[in-house]
């Protein structure tokens, strides 16, 4: 199981947590991080409301050559979003592990305010021993 | 999607079962128990206990939400009769391994409040808990009884937390304890209207 990264980007479009599981990948800098994820957001919202046979989810999965996103929309409005390689079939069941992980770690931490960034130990920890540690 | 209710109880007992997380229902009764005592001594108005529970419910319930969406994997409901099966089967069964008994008005044209929608049959359900975890060993002295004390008003909260955070606006009110002297339990759901932010159109 190779994962490249995971986002998770909050009902707003704010990119609330980021890190990446794999040595020597191309870094951006936070701050075009927070852009690209708010640019990933409106585009989800785009996709859905392209759909020509009535309503729709939004993108589920964005492939490019070498990599692709999978994106799981929770019914609240947060977005988990994973960058594996290709060839990755498990991402799906990843994604809904992390929202299991979030779920425990993040939302039932009295001292997470919901919407702002996720600084949580716990839910580092759980994330690294799902994904494996990379670097960062 | 309609799921017929018979799976939803299927959903509910699975969970129940596969959830590893438990923790002891005296304990758990007892300290519900403490922290109503601790409220009514900090308060000393049983008007604000109940509006103190209810918003503990709240800020619970918009959490709570998440581990019963991640876990039970339940997608959008169709209608809110589908709500309230899904509330009572799945929702208090996994967490509190009781399934509240939910009753459906005859569809009636409600008079105000849900204009938006365009329409809106079964835009209540009442819940009758034939069991109350929270209430367990608990006897309400006169004086609480007389202030009008809502012993487990936190459920009220809860859910209309977790229902707000799924697009939902709830009103959620007890109708009548055991506690005090009623012969059942009820709570009653109330629709007032579907939030409209973003609504992430139904997966799938």
């Amino acid at each position: 199981m190779v994962v490249f990264g995971l986002w998770v980007i909050n009902k707003a479009g704010g990119l609330v947590y980021q890190r990446n599981f794999t040595d020597g990948l191309a870094q951006l800098t936070s701050n075009e991080y927070l852009v690209l994820a708010g640019t990933l957001h409106g585009i989800h919202a785009i996709t859905s409301r392209l759909s020509p046979t009535g309503p729709s989810s939004g993108a589920q999965v964005i492939e490019g050559e070498t990599f692709k996103l999978t994106i799981l929309l929770t019914v609240t409005g947060t977005k988990f979003v994973l960058s594996t390689p290709l060839a990755e079939t498990a991402a799906e069941s990843i994604l809904q592990r992390v929202y299991e992980i979030y779920s425990d770690t993040v939302m039932k931490n009295p001292f997470h305010t919901p919407e702002m960034p996720i600084r949580s130990e716990g839910f580092d920890s759980r994330i690294v021993g799902l994904l494996g540690s990379g670097q960062s | 999607m309609a799921t017929p209710s018979k799976q939803y109880k299927a959903i509910g007992e699975d969970l129940w079962k596969s959830r590893t997380e438990k923790v002891n229902a005296e304990l758990f009764a007892l300290t519900y128990g403490a922290l109503v005592v601790q409220l009514i001594q900090d308060y000393e108005d049983y008007g604000e206990v109940n509006k103190q529970l209810e918003k503990m419910g709240y800020n619970i319930g918009t959490r709570l939400i998440e581990d019963f969406l991640a876990r039970s994997s339940v997608g959008r409901c169709s209608d809110f009769r589908e709500v309230g099966e899904v509330v009572a089967k799945v929702g208090f069964k996994s967490f509190l391994n009781i399934t509240p008994t939910v009753t459906h008005p005859p569809p009636t044209s409600r008079p105000t409040s849900v204009q938006r929608q365009t329409s809106v049959p079964n835009s209540s359900f009442t819940l009758t808990l034939d069991e109350n975890p929270l209430a367990e060993f608990v006897e309400l002295p006169e004086e609480a009884l007389e202030g009008g004390l809502w012993f487990s008003n936190v459920l009220c909260g809860v859910l209309r937390g977790a229902l707000e955070m799924v697009q939902m606006q709830v009103q959620v009110e007890f109708l009548s304890d055991v506690l005090r002297g009623d012969e059942t339990t009820e709570l009653r759901v109330t629709l007032l209207k579907y939030l409209e932010e973003e609504v992430p159109m139904g997966d799938e």
